[in-house]
């Protein structure tokens, strides 16, 4: 009987937990992020909504502007493309070509602009060639 | 028996031994993520053995539901038990993992969100056992529970392919070099053995356990 109380009490909270997790996070977030053109094609719908933007960093767009990083977003088919404005600190794997996700809110002047990046990386893994140091590759991509 | 499965929990143990220096010196790093990816020698099993123990438990509840053998509600709570402790370690691993990678410990993508519902759900069902005196009654509780959550078990593997999610999908067979496939696989191994290991001592106990309440 002692043991009774806190077991029952981890059943509430389990369901809570579940019951939340059920109803808010899953059901807002069916897709986890919007692709470049459905946000584009979601026209005025789309200005100041918070949503996640996710894409591949396309080549030669990132720069700095102050405090911000720049660049833009575009999709695996490279048909569509958005500009992101971020506050955020570029994790180390940032760097052309790599998948982000990007969250904030797409503005009047067509940038989206973004307090949190996550930068995805994909299911492939590759050993360096013979002679290749892996830590000076990176070192090589960040620059 | 007893003394096979010390032996089981040895062989475990050395195995492990042997695929910590695996996965930290035989193996390569990757050439995107360096060092950081050697990780994936320990989540990958830890993900594939806690979907297989969970299974387990799953086919055990079904068994105890059709055949009423205690042997099969013994099974049942130690083969979820240790499920749960993959889990936890499952979502620990992954945590450190996506830190310096995806620049967050933590994201509500559908890989996630899902193994956090299955850690949760079976965390319920043991707490669910805890509060129950009666041990029939525990047995088909905790069983028709398990079989219910066991549903997601499924989704938690699949839907990187279904959905659009933060998590890589499944890294495809061929894609990988020998040298690296060979630790994830000795590893996926290792943790097989120690498991089962881990299941067997906590069955005995499980056993005992009830022959005490049966003679109270």
């Amino acid at each position: 009987m002692k043991k009774k109380l806190p077991a029952i009490l981890v059943v509430v909270a389990v369901v809570l937990v579940l019951g939340f997790l059920g109803l808010g996070s899953v059901g807002d977030n069916l897709v986890y992020y919007w692709s470049p053109a459905e946000l584009q094609a979601a026209g005025p719908k789309a200005l100041g909504a918070d949503v996640r933007l996710g894409g591949l960093v396309e080549a030669g767009s990132v720069r700095s502007e102050g405090m911000s990083t720049v660049f833009r977003v575009q999709d695996a088919e490279k048909k569509a493309s958005v500009l992101v404005r971020t506050e955020a600190i570029p994790p180390q794997m940032f760097r052309e070509g790599i998948g982000v996700v990007v969250e904030g809110s797409l503005g009047a002047d067509g940038v989206f602009a973004s307090k949190r990046l996550l930068v995805k990386h994909d299911e492939i893994y590759t050993p360096p060639k013979a002679g290749e140091d892996v830590t000076k590759m990176i070192k090589a991509a960040k620059e | 028996m007893k003394n096979w499965n010390t032996v089981v929990g040895a062989v475990g143990i050395a195995g492990a031994a042997l695929g910590i220096w695996g996965g930290l010196v035989y193996a390569p790093g990757d050439t995107k993520m360096g060092d950081l990816a050697r990780i994936l020698y320990v989540h990958v099993p830890v993900a594939w053995v806690a979907m297989i123990l969970l299974t387990v438990a799953f086919v055990s509840s079904i068994l105890w539901l059709t055949k009423r053998e205690w042997r099969w509600d013994y099974l049942q709570e130690a083969a979820m038990e240790v499920g749960v402790v993959m889990g936890i370690l499952l979502t620990v691993q992954g945590s450190i993992w996506a830190k310096p990678t995806w620049n967050t410990w933590w994201a509500w993508d559908p890989r996630l969100t899902s193994v956090a519902v299955m850690v949760l759900t079976f965390v319920g069902i043991l707490a669910l056992r805890a509060f129950v005196d009666e041990p029939v009654k525990r047995a088909t509780w905790s069983a028709t529970a398990s079989v219910i959550g066991w549903i997601n078990v499924p989704f938690v593997y699949l839907c990187v392919k279904w959905m659009r999610s933060l998590h890589q999908t499944q890294t495809p067979w061929g894609t990988m070099a020998p040298e690296m496939l060979q630790v994830l696989l000795f590893n996926t191994f290792v943790v097989s053995i120690l498991c089962t290991w881990m299941v067997t001592v906590r069955y005995g106990i499980a056993a005992g356990e009830r022959a005490k309440e049966m003679a109270e």
